[in-house]
């Protein structure tokens, strides 16, 4: 997935590294970074189906964003009728109520991207303005139907008792959710890896995204392909807004479109169309998040947008180009 | 071998956008052999060889493949009828290992050890380099590797007809030389090929047959042979000078 250039992957150690005097105090610096990477975590499993989207059919989808908020409304109900286990000092309890969301949230998620993608994105192939224009339509009407279904108000998203508090590493206090949504993520990002690299399915989509006349033209359908690789990054994206959802401890319809920013931002640091790009963009978006936030608050986004340009100047096609044809 | 066509192309019209490049090609390729496609730059061979994959939709007349109709078919299934291309540009992904490039041409392999073994050693006799990078980013290999994988994956799999545009573009003699050879031991495999070149040697030493083009039309047709001695032809069909037959 990642191929032999190793360069970009320094990025990550090499930002922390820099910030670790900017911040200071190293309890404050292992926060912050363990906080970014869990962020990086959550951005990079909902980004990571949209890059693979434009990769394989130039689909520019801006209404990926309404999958995220899907899964936080979603996991929202799955979770209301399950306090017993929420509310359980149980660790165990608490991850079997969070697990059982992030199931239905895909489930749901993976479904209505499916009705997305045919409705939606299939009538205006190879028309970028239009693929612009229709899904962020589809966004705005996703967001209002989530509103009509969970009201439009801000709904609070509490983490399960046994996923509060911190561990302490030394003197650094490390939330226990982060570590939670550090495993997730890497585990997601593990699995991505087998199928794009062990599997005829994730060679396909590999091949795909560098030349699908070519995939075509051996025998492989690669509109059904896209759809599945649609739905599973409808899926994801599910899987993260539970997750970002939980990371904030509340939901609103508009969350998918305030992500939208940050995930577009990602897939354009790594390289449209890269997985493997998108990881550590995700890494490094998140860290800047979180290392800005708590040194420089008001450039907290602008400082993503500033990451993005340098890295613009440095490799203009993004940290892992794909090799187009 | 046998002279009953393999695919034949009827009155085959092409529109890309508002350019209508192929103006009514006849074309037959019978089964067993090699059949060229020559003509100038701009002539519409290329375009013929997307109008059989079904890469560009014929706006008139009839692609018959094997007794069936595949004007309008989508790629896909042009490819699962039988027919393998490799393209001008050589269509290699260059991120793949020069082992996935084949593990995907291998429609019913899973992975590389389900490759037919037999077969992968005819390929590596063929194309030793393909041994030697086998596991090597495709986009390492130098560009007549990459013909040389290119055409590996065209036949990694039994096909009936492989469709080559222009394999010895760009590359260096010796290479050229190297492919030729191949080609002749897949030629005597029995295997049927549509192969369009601009260098009319290494078509001279291939062809059975062969076909020309202009504008878009299918101008002359016959034994290669023929058209190798005859050099007034040549000159007249393609503009060649004596220079070209060195």
């Amino acid at each position: 997935m990642i191929a032999s250039d190793r360069l970009p992957l320094l990025l990550v150690p090499v930002l922390a590294l820099v910030a670790l005097p900017l911040v200071g105090s190293m309890p404050t610096w292992v926060t912050l970074t363990v906080a970014g990477l869990a962020m990086g975590m959550i951005i990079f499993i909902i980004a990571s189906g949209l890059t693979l989207v434009f990769g394989l059919m130039d689909v520019l989808n801006f209404g990926h964003g309404v999958f995220i908020a899907l899964g936080a409304f979603v996991a929202v109900s799955v979770l209301a009728p399950m306090g017993g286990l929420t509310g359980s000092a149980s660790m165990a309890a608490n991850l079997v109520a969070v697990g059982a969301a992030m199931l239905v949230a895909m489930a749901v998620a993976g479904a209505i991207g499916y009705v997305f993608e045919r409705l939606i994105v299939r009538p205006v192939y190879g028309q970028h303005l239009k693929q612009i224009l229709i899904t962020m339509g589809g966004m705005i009407i996703g967001e209002e139907l989530i509103k009509v279904i969970w009201g439009p108000d801000q709904i609070p998203l509490p983490l399960p008792e046994g996923l509060r508090g911190s561990y302490l590493l030394g003197e650094a206090a490390v939330e226990k959710y982060r570590v939670i949504a550090v495993v997730v993520g890497l585990a997601v990002f593990l699995a991505m890896v087998f199928v794009l690299n062990r599997t005829k399915i994730g060679l396909l989509i590999r091949a795909g995204v560098q030349d699908r006349e070519m995939v075509e033209s051996l025998g492989y359908r690669i509109r059904r392909l896209f759809v599945g690789v649609f739905v599973a990054g409808s899926a994801l994206a599910g899987l993260g807004g539970v997750m970002w959802g939980l990371y904030q401890q509340n939901v609103i319809p508009q969350m998918g479109a305030q992500v939208n920013i940050l995930i577009f931002i990602v897939i354009i640091i790594g390289g449209l169309g890269s997985a493997g790009g998108c990881f550590v963009g995700a890494l490094l978006v998140g860290l800047m998040a979180n290392y800005t936030g708590f040194l420089a608050p008001k450039v907290a986004l602008f400082s993503n947008i500033l990451l993005m340009v340098a890295i613009l100047l440095w490799r203009p096609q993004g940290l892992y180009p794909v090799a187009k044809r | 071998m046998s002279d009953a066509p393999l695919l034949t192309l009827t009155g085959v019209h092409t529109h890309i956008g508002a350019y209508h490049i192929l103006h009514g090609v006849d074309l037959e390729v019978p089964a067993g052999r090699t059949t060229m496609l020559l003509g100038r730059n701009g002539a519409g061979k290329t375009t013929t060889l997307r109008t059989i994959m079904g890469l560009w939709t014929a706006s008139a007349g009839q692609v018959r493949f094997d007794g069936q109709d595949i004007t309008k078919r989508a790629t896909p299934e042009i490819a699962q009828a039988g027919i393998a291309y490799v393209p001008e540009n050589m269509g290699v992904f260059a991120d793949l290992t020069v082992r996935e490039n084949m593990v995907l041409a291998a429609r019913n392999a899973r992975d590389a050890d389900a490759i037919d073994a037999e077969r992968l050693r005819w390929i590596f006799e063929l194309f030793p380099a393909m041994k030697k990078f086998w596991n090597h980013p495709a986009g390492l290999l130098s560009g007549g590797q990459k013909q040389m994988l290119a055409v590996s994956r065209a036949i990694v799999e039994p096909r009936k007809l492989i469709l080559v545009d222009e394999p010895t573009k760009g590359l260096a003699p010796s290479i050229v030389r190297n492919m030729l050879s191949a080609f002749q031991r897949l030629k005597a495999a029995g295997a049927t090929i549509l192969l369009v070149e601009q260098n009319f040697a290494f078509a001279r030493e291939l062809g059975d047959a062969v076909a020309v083009m202009d504008d878009g039309r299918i101008v002359h047709r016959g034994a290669m042979a023929e058209l190798a001695e005859d050099e007034a032809l040549q000159a007249r069909l393609l503009g060649l000078s004596l220079g070209a037959h060195q």
